[in-house]
């Protein structure tokens, strides 16, 4: 028996080891090298160079404003409509949110090529308005990881609270403001999540949309194509700084349960 | 009534945003058309390229086996991982949990390339081994093996465990025929996930994929930045046979999520 309630727990070895060696491994290595050179002395001029770089500072800004403007649209279309999911009543209901959430299963980069022939239809030269488009392509992207969250957190809403401010007077607009945008907002924090940091790193949107790029995770890409391994560490390494604070704002609560409930 | 149309029209119109460039792309991979817009006669030559072109297949398939492979080694790792940490001490589960959630929140462009660094760039393993691109699949997908395997544990009543000891089971034993089967929904839909994670991946791929392997994504990326059209529009069917078999195994799996449920309510 005693030896047993050993063995049980020890069955968590392998997932904790592979852990510590592909995922915890790999970012000390980042670290290291983000702070090395070619010679492996210590410099802080990978963090400089970025930070003085006008071309590095304008990409930084560049995937803000996208990953913004990306986040803003998606929100605006996805709350209306998980919310008139959430709280409608119709018979095809689950068929209806699987609707809004199949194009998730489908390869990206198919629906992006799809969503480019579409757009080089309507614009003829995409390179016309890139902002616009990439904003298109990633709401066209992220849009069902922004209504999933929000559905889930409005379904789940405890229908007496909406009836009790009904009944206390508040009009339906009134109610709606006091008191179901507010406790939606687990939801919308964690559909944020899954938006906003994949729209700063998901380069390959632009790449594909009109074979550009100018945001961070692109960064990433033509340091690797240069096997500057070091310049590439350090841009990673100022990613996994913006990742972490957003995540530390965020909060733990959702901790990501949107894309792990894709799968419903 | 002016209110039910009006919520209607919003759902179908992002609806349409979500589907039409699909359903255009669909339709004229059935003719053809090298670009969409331009009228021309039904054919099926897209289809014909798609599936007699070696380099397109072996593509299609090297995809499919490498989503399996990861996600097999993905859903052992998540599940018992889950298993075990559920069972120790607080410190320990605690930092499983912890670093599960790097993967998670990390954006896949810094996993990738960190990994690549690690294993390429320090232990000078070579790409052409295809371990760089399995580790990298797997540290992508075992986290939410994890996370979908960890919610099923803690719903579980662990009085049956003790009563399977209490009749005799081995440990070992009432391991496998009592909790397993408990947690047999999350493991499934770990693995689920692990598949679609691996099979929608770009960036993982790209920083750890040898010279000469493509996955889908990396092939379509590479494709649309070239002008071959031949190859473009038999992507076009690619896409629509995609969208079919998601569609299948999608409501497959609904009528078997509800089946289980309403049995239940009947018993």
């Amino acid at each position: 028996m005693r030896f047993f309630r050993f063995s049980r727990k020890n069955l968590c070895i392998p997932y904790a080891l592979y852990l510590i060696l592909f995922v915890v491994a790999p970012l000390l290595v980042l670290f290291y090298y983000a702070f090395t050179d070619g010679q492996g002395r210590f410099t802080c001029g990978n963090l400089t160079g970025f930070f003085t770089d006008p071309n590095t500072l304008g990409t930084l800004c560049y995937s803000f404003a996208i990953a913004i403007a990306t986040t803003i649209v998606c929100l605006l279309l996805a709350y209306p409509v998980a919310y008139i999911l959430a709280t409608g009543h119709f018979k095809t209901k689950s068929v209806v949110v699987m609707l809004f959430v199949l194009p998730m299963w489908i390869n990206f980069s198919l629906r992006i090529t799809a969503l480019k022939e579409v757009l080089t239809l309507l614009e003829g030269n995409l390179a016309r308005y890139p902002f616009f488009n990439t904003v298109i392509g990633m709401t066209y992207d992220f849009l069902p990881f922004m209504i999933l969250p929000i559905y889930t957190t409005i379904s789940k809403l405890d229908s007496a609270l909406l009836e009790a401010a009904l009944d206390l007077g508040a009009g339906s607009v009134q109610a709606f403001l006091h008191v179901t945008l507010p406790l939606s907002v687990p939801g919308i924090l964690s559909g944020i999540s899954m938006v906003f940091l994949p729209a700063m790193t998901n380069y390959v949107v632009l790449d594909m949309l009109y074979n550009s790029t100018y945001i961070m995770g692109s960064l990433i890409g033509s340091y690797f194509s240069a096997y500057n391994w070091h310049g590439g560490s350090m841009i990673a390494l100022i990613l996994l700084a913006i990742i972490c604070l957003f995540t530390l704002l965020n909060g733990e609560a959702e901790e990501s349960s949107a894309r792990g409930g894709a799968l419903l | 009534m002016m209110r039910k149309i009006g919520k209607a029209s919003c759902l179908l119109l992002v609806l349409l945003f979500l589907y039409l460039p699909i359903f255009l792309l669909a339709l004229y991979s059935f003719t053809d058309a090298t670009n969409i817009g331009a009228i021309r006669g039904f054919s099926l030559h897209n289809y014909k390229t798609l599936f007699t072109t070696p380099e397109l297949l072996q593509m299609i398939f090297g995809t499919l086996l490498l989503a399996i492979v990861s996600a097999i080694f993905a859903t052992l790792l998540g599940t018992l991982g889950a298993v075990g940490a559920f069972y120790s001490q607080k410190s320990v589960s605690k930092a499983i949990a912890t670093m599960n959630q790097i993967p998670v929140v990390n954006a896949d462009v810094v996993t990738g390339f960190s990994i690549c660094i690690l294993l390429v760039v320090v232990c000078g393993l070579s790409k052409e081994t295809f371990i760089p691109l399995l580790v990298g699949h797997v540290t992508l997908s075992a986290p939410f093996v994890y996370l979908s395997v960890v919610p099923k544990i803690r719903q579980m009543d662990p009085s049956i465990y003790e009563a399977a000891l209490d009749l005799g089971a081995t440990p070992a034993a009432a391991l496998v025929k009592v909790v397993i089967p408990q947690i047999t929904q999350g493991i499934l839909s770990g693995f689920g996930l692990a598949v679609t994670l691996s099979l929608d991946d770009y960036f993982i791929a790209t920083y750890t994929k040898p010279a000469t392997f493509d996955t889908i994504s990396t092939y379509v990326v590479n494709a649309t930045k070239g002008s071959q059209t031949t190859i473009k529009t038999a992507l076009w069917a690619l896409s629509t046979v995609i969208f079919l078999a998601v569609v299948v195994v999608v409501t497959i799996m609904n009528f078997r999520a509800e089946k289980p449920e309403k049995e239940r309510s009947e018993a």
